[in-house]
């Protein structure tokens, strides 16, 4: 029997992850309450790994479960007993902690450091802790070259592995900063409704980041994903072609089987068919703003590269250029993807905004030869002109000459014809989908794709 | 129930050679407790299956394993009836009447249980390991429900059977085909990802216990470098044994430059992602 105010807590737990969009039933809700009778309220590391084994059902929606569970069950209650730290007198027990790499110093580090230098607001009554001012105050980063320095005086860098301790002071350092932002969000959320923080101060999925504004650290985040997604989408892939393939009855080889069994076809045969690998042209926009959802999409179809006989991909932001040699595998390294575009490939004339009518055009008139009857092309952009010449004639071509055009625009629908948006006008000639996230984008790619 | 707390299944899962983490003695306790199906993901190498040969290994149970391939049906996962047999047994009794022979051809003498059934049926304690669920098709799935959520089995000529001891059942996956929503609800989850640094120490000092301390430390260290670069394949725990047997093999005392390259081929399975990593850990520099 669990007592009153863990169920509650447990109920309210599961709303704050429903928020995030996750789908949890009644029958999870009330597994994960057996947990917790099973399990105890007293190791906490143990309810924690309980609860996401009963509520989770993937491992994407692991980093939203901890943040979302350290609010809802909170290591602790107001904030550490101790005196007011001073700053170098902390950040000299934080060296310390982070060349001993003592975990469980450096949570009790974050909680002083928050409670020292997060408050924020009147004198009188603090109104939140900011796990930024924390940082700024205290500047982990900073301690870096000391923290290196004390690990190899002491020995840990001798021999071989010595070129590693940069790297895990690095991790090390990110670790406490984590912590902090944990701290933070825990201080706050006994300050102001807790539900409210979790459903906002928790940042989602990445799968579900919105291309459009996401962060550096969470492009980088979206490009560790591109390999598992493209397996994904190539058994489905497989699958799709699997299933297209079979067909209908091949009657002469059908009648010759029959003959051994007397002229009963006891088994059909079905006529094979001959697989004819598709090609893809690629049309990207990698001007600022959607460079980030163009460079994710280039690499996900460069990682499915085998899945056709030819993959073409061309880029633009004015001016088209052909950068199907800067993807190829091995020479890329997906981070600087987008600088080698910039710096190797001819793609603004004397201005650097984009013109997609001048760039369809160019297309059309250079590359024309690469699009065919069995072409499928996807042009990936916001259809924003920056009021130019939409260029219509150009698309009609390109779609005339294709097998099928599909646009992926990776801003919200209701803002597609908003502006210098031209997005209802190209929609009428090529199928435009919305496409905002990694997840939207797995799921119209493994619809898509031909097979 | 197999084990009594959370400490217990650490304890005794450690003394069969496996050894497991918080979250994995914590998800194996709850597993056992609520009695419902442990459906574990992770990556390739970071022992799903050993783990369900442990538990087996701990409550004396057998272990049922059901391999899915692409294209496993009923008759290879359920049962199948014994048509050669059934047919002898038809010819044997010529002069039986029908009413006889129907009655007795569909008995369960001539059902052949396949991994499914075998471990419904019996008292013994079993242990049931569906291995790489991912692989089998959509409809096996289906199958699969059935089966996970009452323990029950329904042959047609026969009737229902249902389990009278529930076994513990163990689901693993690569996540190559998203599993459906249905299946995992059914299940507790559990993300098996590669283990911190001490626990992998100990892994390797349990498995390659004649490695020298020193060089065990490092090796996991290196592993871990490697981990964080942003590779196709990042070497698994069963590569970093792999490896710690290499370096035993080639009597080597510690890590230098020339050794690592040599064996780097060990850890990393694709030509790119040894290029990358040797520019990363500097190994051109000789």
């Amino acid at each position: 029997m669990t007592a009153p105010g863990v169920a509650e807590r447990l109920t309210s737990l599961v709303g704050a992850l429903r928020a995030h969009g996750m789908r949890i039933g009644t029958g999870e809700t009330v597994d994960a309450a057996h947990a917790v009778d099973a399990l105890g309220l007293a190791d906490r590391e143990a309810l924690r790994e309980g609860l996401a084994a009963t509520l989770l059902h993937s491992q994407v929606q692991r980093p939203v479960f901890d943040p979302v569970f350290d609010l809802y069950f909170p290591a602790s209650v107001g904030g550490p007993r101790t005196a007011p730290a001073d700053r170098d007198e902390l950040r000299d027990r934080l060296a310390a902690a982070l060349a001993d790499d003592d975990t469980a110093l450096l949570g009790r580090l974050a909680a002083e450091a928050v409670d020292g230098f997060g408050a924020y607001g009147s004198p009188s009554g603090a109104d939140g802790w900011s796990s930024y001012q924390t940082l700024d105050r205290l500047r982990p980063q900073t301690l870096f070259a000391r923290v290196r320095d004390d690990v190899r005086a002491r020995g840990g860098g001798a021999g071989f592995d010595g070129r590693l301790v940069g790297d895990e002071v690095r991790r090390r350092i990110a670790h406490f900063r984590a912590l902090v932002a944990t701290e933070a969000r825990r201080r706050v959320a006994e300050r102001r409704d807790r539900d409210e923080i979790a459903r906002r101060a928790v940042a989602p999925t990445p799968d579900r980041v919105d291309f459009l504004y996401a962060g550096k650290a969470q492009l980088a985040e979206l490009r560790r994903t591109v390999q598992p997604l493209a397996r994904k989408l190539a058994t489905r892939l497989a699958a799709r072609r699997r299933r297209a393939a079979r067909g209908s009855i091949d009657l002469r080889r059908t009648l010759r089987a029959s003959l051994s069994t007397g002229g009963v076809p006891v088994r059909p045969v079905l006529r094979r068919r001959r697989p004819v690998r598709p090609e893809l042209v690629l049309l990207c926009d990698v001007s600022g703003s959607v460079s980030g959802f163009s460079d994710f999409t280039m690499l996900l179809v460069q990682a499915l590269h085998d899945q056709f006989s030819k993959v073409r991909v061309f880029a633009f932001v004015n001016r088209v250029d052909e950068v199907t040699g800067l993807l190829v595998r091995g020479a890329a390294d997906p981070e600087g993807l987008g600088a080698r575009i910039d710096a190797e490939a001819a793609l603004t004339s004397h201005h650097g905004s984009s013109d997609y009518g001048a760039a369809l055009g160019e297309f059309a008139l250079r590359y024309g030869g690469a699009v065919g009857p069995r072409t499928t092309v996807f042009v990936l952009g916001d259809a924003r002109t920056n009021h130019g010449d939409p260029n219509l004639p150009a698309l009609r071509e390109i779609t005339g000459r294709a097998r099928r055009v599909h646009w992926l625009n990776p801003e919200p629908r209701d803002l597609w014809g908003t502006g210098d948006s031209v997005a209802p006008d190209y929609a009428a000639i090529a199928e435009m989908r919305e496409c905002r996230n990694a997840r939207q984008l797995g799921a119209l790619v493994s619809r898509l794709l031909p097979v | 129930m197999l084990f009594h707390s959370v400490d217990d299944v650490s304890a005794r899962l450690a003394g069969t050679g496996y050894l497991a983490s918080r979250a994995v003695a914590t998800t194996v306790f709850l597993a056992d407790r609520l009695g419902k199906p442990l459906l574990v993901e992770g990556p390739a190498g970071v022992g799903k299956t050993e783990l369900a040969k442990a538990v087996a290994e701990v409550a004396g149970a057998r272990l049922v394993r059901l391999q899915c391939y692409e294209g496993v049906d009923e008759s290879r996962a359920l049962y199948e009836w014994n048509h050669a047999k059934q047919l002898l047994r038809i010819s044997a009794g010529r002069d039986e009447t029908w009413d006889e022979a129907r009655t007795d051809i569909f008995g369960e003498e001539f059902l052949l249980p396949r991994p499914l059934l075998t471990a419904i049926r019996g008292d013994d304690p079993k242990v049931l390991l569906i291995d790489e669920t991912d692989k089998a098709d959509v409809e096996v799935e289906g199958l699969l429900l059935e089966v996970l959520s009452d323990f029950q089995v329904t042959v047609p000529e026969l009737g229902t059977v249902t389990a009278t001891r529930r076994p513990f059942v163990v689901l693993t996956s690569n996540a190559s085909r998203e599993l459906s929503e249905a299946l995992r609800r059914r299940c507790l989850f559990l993300h098996i990802g590669f283990p911190d640094e001490e626990l992998e120490r100990a892994i390797v000092r349990l498995k390659v216990p004649d490695l020298d301390a020193a060089l065990t430390a490092s090796v996991v260290r290196v592993v871990g470098a490697l981990r964080a670069m942003e590779l196709r394949k990042v070497p698994s725990v069963a590569e970093t044994v792999d490896w710690a047997r290499t370096l035993l093999a080639l009597g080597a005392g510690t890590l230098d430059e020339t050794v690592v390259k040599d064996t780097l081929g060990v850890l990393l399975k694709h030509q790119d992602d040894v290029l990358r990593a040797s520019a990363k850990l500097d190994l051109d520099a000789v």
